[in-house]
């Protein structure tokens, strides 16, 4: 079942930034997805989550929609000033999706209801990332 | 009852305030109106009575004078011996009976001693002695007397005009009798209506001429009448004076007077007077004030009818008025405390809404991090140094168990938040089928209580429409909560809500087997504050604002209902023009 995801440029495992201030989520999130061959660099703040982008690339980034410091909508903005082809994906909780709308409206590539399951989150990050590679490779 | 008593003082203010005001110029108008014509009927009453009196006093002194004149040129023109001679008396009264009628009944020349020297005339007065008669007495000092109507020597009412004719040292007096008939004829034509009549009094209250009623027991109010009437000319004549004007100056020209009197047989009586012979008599004309003015009562009596009926007219409409107005007052509060009821019913929602969500939001993360830790133990079984154990394959159970219900946690959450959210009118592309199955599901539970079936019959490849997803939410759970209530509380029922695609738009019918609407009332349920339900158990404003929402979107809902078989609404929708990306997890 484990299959090795694979990365932007299409070499090496598939690079995440998963961002949720719910740490006992983002660990066992963190935990079942870098079994499943991803690069999780998980981070639990949207001020943090800027900081690392900036060292490193990713390849898709699940930023959650409610957290303490920034909100998720914040940081898509910021992300999409700094990395504007990385796909980003917004989860968001039941009853928010007005706001994830935005978020889609801002260049998010989609969002997902907390709580889903992993299946669904994985595909949906398979599915950007296949997305963020036709993008990288047009320009 | 209570309700009444309040609004009892209010109904009574409009009542007043509206009889009052109306009323008011309504008097004044009628009492103003009336004072004026009151005032120019007598006016116009008075001065024809007056006309009428002095153009009889003109006449009456005519004849007088005329008569006294006619006698004065005979005693003037004739000798004395032709005045003694009872031959020659004999055919100048004939030219005279010829000339005037009969007026004069004879003629006679008495001596300084009161003995008629010569007499012609049918009575047998040849010699008569007058030397005690009372006219003698005034006409012996005088050059023209005229006398009051008297009966005398021959028993029969009469007046003398005596003239004074001096021969040889003595006074001879030349008197002439007045036939009192034709006198009295003079004024007994003037008669007006029934009860107008006019008569001659001197000053002592004789008649000089016969009433046509007895006025015999009025004689005392008459002469203070005439008293009164003198003084009053003698007042206006002073003051005229006094102004250099000299109207008062011949007692013939006293001025005629009105006077209304009451006396003892209740009826009041206008009189009108005028002197005559120097003020020795006074021609009266009298005439009840009820005919003089019949006219003017009868005026009266239509202006207080009218009054009366606008009075009533007013009374009665203040009446209704006030009645609608308090109605309205009492529809507007009732609609007021509705509100009132429903702002707090809606207050109370929102607050539950929050605290669901925010209970829903607070629960959704430990259930997420509970299903995903079991997802990680399931993960970590699958290493091969757990092996395939009797126990291994009980964990994984429990696993499975735990992240089913993990979903079912989920859901639950999901339900509370799709109900407590706020309603969100923004438009966007809504699946139908979705939205239907949605709703279902939120009302599952409570279908569930009232022994409901909920069933959804949905067509295949719908287009999407464009709507509120909460409000078509909303809509559609307002249906099948009334459709829910219809159902009877033992027995349940059944409701089918279906989709299908009609007229180039979507239709959603909500079909219950509940107890049906009445007909009178099909035409009312989507009227606002309609409601069959108990009170405080409906506001009346569901079916109205799920209208409202309806026609809104471009849309119409319509219903169709049979009692005791069930009702069914369609709800028909238009569908999206955009064909851009789904929105997978729209609803």
């Amino acid at each position: 079942m484990e299959g090795t995801e694979t990365s932007r440029k299409g070499k090496g495992p598939l690079r995440l930034l998963l961002v949720d201030d719910e740490l006992g989520y983002l660990a066992v999130l963190e935990k079942r997805m870098g079994k499943r061959g991803m690069k999780v660099t998980a981070v639990p703040s949207g001020s943090e989550a800027i900081g690392v982008l900036r060292r490193s690339d990713f390849d898709v980034a699940v930023v959650d929609l409610k957290m303490e410091d920034m909100d998720g909508i914040e940081v898509l903005k910021v992300f999409k000033k700094m990395v504007p082809e990385m796909p980003v994906i917004i989860l968001t909780g039941h009853g928010s999706e007005k706001a994830a709308r935005e978020g889609i409206a801002m260049g998010a590539y989609d969002y997902l209801t907390k709580p889903c399951g992993l299946e669904e989150l994985i595909a949906k990050i398979r599915e950007a990332a296949s997305a963020g590679r036709d993008t990288a490779d047009k320009v | 009852m209570e309700h009444a008593r309040h609004y009892q003082p209010i109904k009574i203010s409009i009542l007043l305030y509206v009889v009052l005001v109306s009323i008011t110029p309504l008097v004044l108008i009628m009492t103003i109106a009336g004072y004026s014509f009151h005032t120019a009927y007598r006016d116009k009453v008075e001065v024809q009575l007056v006309q009428l009196v002095e153009k009889h006093r003109q006449t009456v002194n005519s004849f007088l004078n005329e008569k006294g004149a006619d006698i004065r040129v005979i005693a003037h023109s004739l000798s004395f011996a032709q005045l003694s001679d009872d031959s020659a008396l004999a055919g100048i009264l004939a030219t005279l009976q010829e000339q005037h009628a009969g007026v004069f009944v004879d003629l006679g020349l008495v001596n300084q001693k009161g003995e008629q020297v010569a007499y012609a005339g049918s009575f047998k007065l040849a010699r008569a002695d007058y030397s005690t008669a009372d006219w003698f007495k005034q006409a012996k000092g005088r050059e023209f007397y005229l006398s009051d109507v008297f009966l005398g020597l021959r028993g029969l009412p009469h007046f003398i005009v005596a003239v004074r004719v001096p021969f040889a040292g003595q006074n001879y007096i030349l008197r002439a009798t007045i036939d009192f008939v034709a006198f009295n004829e003079l004024v007994e034509n003037i008669s007006v209506g029934e009860t107008g009549l006019a008569f001659i009094i001197n000053s002592r209250g004789e008649f000089q001429t016969k009433p046509r009623v007895d006025l015999s027991s009025e004689v005392p109010a008459i002469l203070d009448l005439i008293k009164k009437n003198i003084d009053l000319a003698k007042e206006r004549a002073k003051a005229a004076e006094s102004v250099a004007v000299p109207a008062y100056k011949s007692q013939e020209r006293l001025p005629v007077h009105f006077f209304t009197h009451r006396p003892d047989k209740g009826s009041s009586v206008i009189s009108v007077m005028t002197p005559l012979k120097g003020g020795d008599w006074v021609l009266v004309f009298q005439q009840e004030e009820r005919e003089a003015l019949a006219r003017l009562y009868q005026t009266r009596m239509v202006l207080a009818a009218v009054f009366l009926l606008g009075a009533l007219a007013i009374i009665a409409m203040a009446f209704l008025l006030s009645r609608r107005v308090i109605s309205r007052i009492a529809q507007v509060d009732t609609e007021k405390e509705m509100m009132n009821e429903r702002v707090i019913e809606a207050g109370k929602l929102a607050s539950l809404g929050e605290l669901a969500a925010g209970i829903a939001h607070e629960i959704n993360n430990p259930v997420a991090i509970m299903v995903e830790e079991s997802g990680w133990i399931g993960d970590l079984l699958e290493e091969k140094e757990f092996g395939d154990t009797d126990n291994i394959r009980e964990i994984r159970r429990a696993l499975a168990q735990i992240r089913t219900q993990g979903g079912r946690c989920k859901e639950i959450t999901h339900k509370l938040l799709s109900f407590a959210r706020k309603t969100d009118p923004t438009e966007t592309e809504v699946d139908p089928n979705a939205l239907a199955e949605e709703v279902v599901g939120l009302s599952e539970q409570r279908a569930k209580f009232a022994q409901v079936k909920v069933e959804a019959a949905l067509a295949d490849g719908l287009p999407r429409i464009r709507a509120s997803a909460s409000e078509m939410q909303q809509v559609l759970l307002n249906l099948l909560n009334n459709a829910m209530d219809a159902m009877d509380k033992k027995q349940g029922g059944k409701i089918t809500i279906s989709t299908r695609f009609a007229d180039g738009m979507v239709v959603f019918d909500v079909a219950d087997t509940g107890m049906g609407i009445p007909e009178a009332n099909l035409q009312r349920i989507f009227d606002p504050f309609f409601t069959t339900k108990p009170v405080g158990k409906g506001t009346g404003l569901g079916l109205s604002i799920c209208y409202g929402i309806i026609r809104k979107m471009g849309g119409k809902i319509t219903v169709n209902s049979a009692v005791g078989q069930g009702t069914c609404f369609h709800i028909h929708v238009p569908v999206s023009e955009q064909k851009g990306r789904p929105e997978t997890s729209l609803v």
